[in-house]
């Protein structure tokens, strides 16, 4: 991240089949290196399934996700390096405190730097509760730590699925500004979210609504191979 | 390795703190093995006969309890996302929850069993070889218990399924287990038994993980 050089990342075409429904056909997009792009779209419109295909999770059903060229389900581990996802589940553990729950993650990802970890427990106001157990953190604290850990071991593509969900107005903030700062080291952050957040720049929207209509005759198709 | 050891490390602060898994693993291999000579009568004949297979049976169903929980909480809770986006080899993530799931029931089940044999009047010449023979089988029931659990990933009544689909896997562990302390205890060389075992787990250490991480990056999308 904090190299000059820049990356690109970028989709082409992208689909995604869930349950046998196509739930966003030929999408494209493309984000280097301080961008930031906003997913928005109704219940169900795919806003998910895209940053889990994002996040390398699951394969698109037709066309390529690409960083610097190079297909990220070609090496797991590498985009698994350079990206950061925080879904719906904090998986967060009840039985760990906050400092180990934090320290886990960051050993885990290969990023052993005590600084670091303390530094995010301060950006998300958890310091006190370091050596809390998890078990007795609110929601929002919760989400806190999972957040935390896009602070406590660095990389250049963060990927946020409603990540305000349970964050009070401080919590927002303190997302908000270390989002800036991502961006201005040089990250890409995609968002999903319902709620406006500040993304410290310009940034780009796909509706994801608008991927939808288009291919719905398709559906038919994916049906008739079920028999159905 | 740092994330192999963070994983290991993490899975015994969990297993320390939320203690009961282990303990209930413990306790019904005691439970199971105890009602033996209640249900067959205490004529030594017979227990002794029989000790070698009750004790391998008791560890074989103890190690299962605890199965469907290697990967049901991570996958529950949004961790497992983040395992599978792992830096490092998927297949040595599962390779160290494995390990750690031997260190907290396997292990303690290895060590309690000549006390068990004691129960049963086994021969006390095969002591030694049950010690060996649980510690080069238990593992591979770890192993072989991790496809089974990634596979019953999301599935309604994980723990039961995920029994039916190991326990048949388990039998090569029970007859070379089995054999190897009826050799010792009749003063036979159980030698080539604890070699079988050995092979199953240097063949399990490989394959269980790579089996294991691919049922998981399909549970994950």
């Amino acid at each position: 991240m904090e190299n000059a050089r820049k990356s690109v990342f970028d989709g082409a075409a992208v689909s995604c089949v869930r349950g046998a429904r196509w739930v966003f056909a030929g999408l494209d997009f493309t984000l280097s290196s301080g961008d930031a792009l906003v997913l928005v779209g109704p219940n169900g419109s795919g806003k998910s399934s895209l940053l889990r295909l994002m996040a390398g999770l699951s394969a698109p059903s037709s066309g390529k996700i690409l960083w610097d060229g190079a297909d990220i389900g070609a090496d797991r581990q590498s985009h698994g390096a350079r990206a950061h996802y925080v879904g719906h589940a904090t998986g967060v553990k009840p039985a760990l405190t906050t400092a180990e729950d934090l320290t886990f993650w960051s050993t885990f990802r290969l990023r052993d730097d005590p600084d670091a970890e303390r530094r995010a427990l301060e950006h998300f106001g958890l310091t006190e509760r370091a050596s809390f157990p998890v078990r007795f953190l609110s929601s929002g604290q919760k989400r806190r730590l999972a957040l935390a850990r896009l602070l406590a071991a660095p990389a250049p593509l963060w990927l946020l699925d409603e990540p305000t969900v349970g964050l009070d107005v401080a919590g927002q903030s303190a997302l908000e500004s270390a989002i800036a700062e991502h961006r201005d080291g040089g990250g890409i952050v995609v968002l999903a979210s319902h709620v406006a957040v500040a993304l410290g720049g310009s940034e780009r929207e796909i509706d994801l609504a608008d991927y939808r209509a288009s291919h719905a005759d398709d559906a038919g198709d994916i049906w008739s191979e079920f028999g159905a | 390795m740092n994330g192999f050891t963070a994983i290991i490390r993490r899975e015994l602060k969990l297993a320390m703190r939320q203690g009961s898994d282990a303990a209930i693993a413990l306790m019904f291999f005691v439970l199971v093995v105890a009602l033996f000579p209640l249900g067959v009568g205490p004529e030594p004949g017979i227990l002794e006969r029989i000790s070698g297979g009750v004790v391998w049976i008791g560890a074989l169903l103890a190690a299962m309890l605890s199965l469907d929980r290697l990967f049901q909480a991570d996958h529950e809770d949004g961790a497992l996302d983040l395992l599978v986006m792992a830096p490092w080899p998927l297949e040595a993530l599962v390779l160290a929850k494995c390990l750690a799931h031997w260190m907290v029931t396997g292990l303690p089940i290895m060590l309690i069993s000549p006390l068990l044999g004691l129960l049963l009047h086994m021969n006390t010449d095969a002591y030694l070889t049950l010690l060996a023979a649980m510690a080069l089988g238990t593992p591979v029931l770890s192993l072989i218990g991790a496809v089974g659990a990634s596979l019953v990933l999301g599935a309604r009544r994980a723990g039961v399924l995920v029994s039916l689909l190991v326990l048949p896997l388990t039998v090569p562990v029970l007859i070379f287990g089995v054999s190897a302390v009826e050799a010792a205890a009749i003063g036979q060389d159980a030698g080539p038994h604890l070699m079988l075992l050995g092979a199953l787990l240097l063949a399990a250490i490989p394959l269980c993980p790579w089996a294991a991480a691919a049922a998981l990056r399909q549970a994950v999308t």
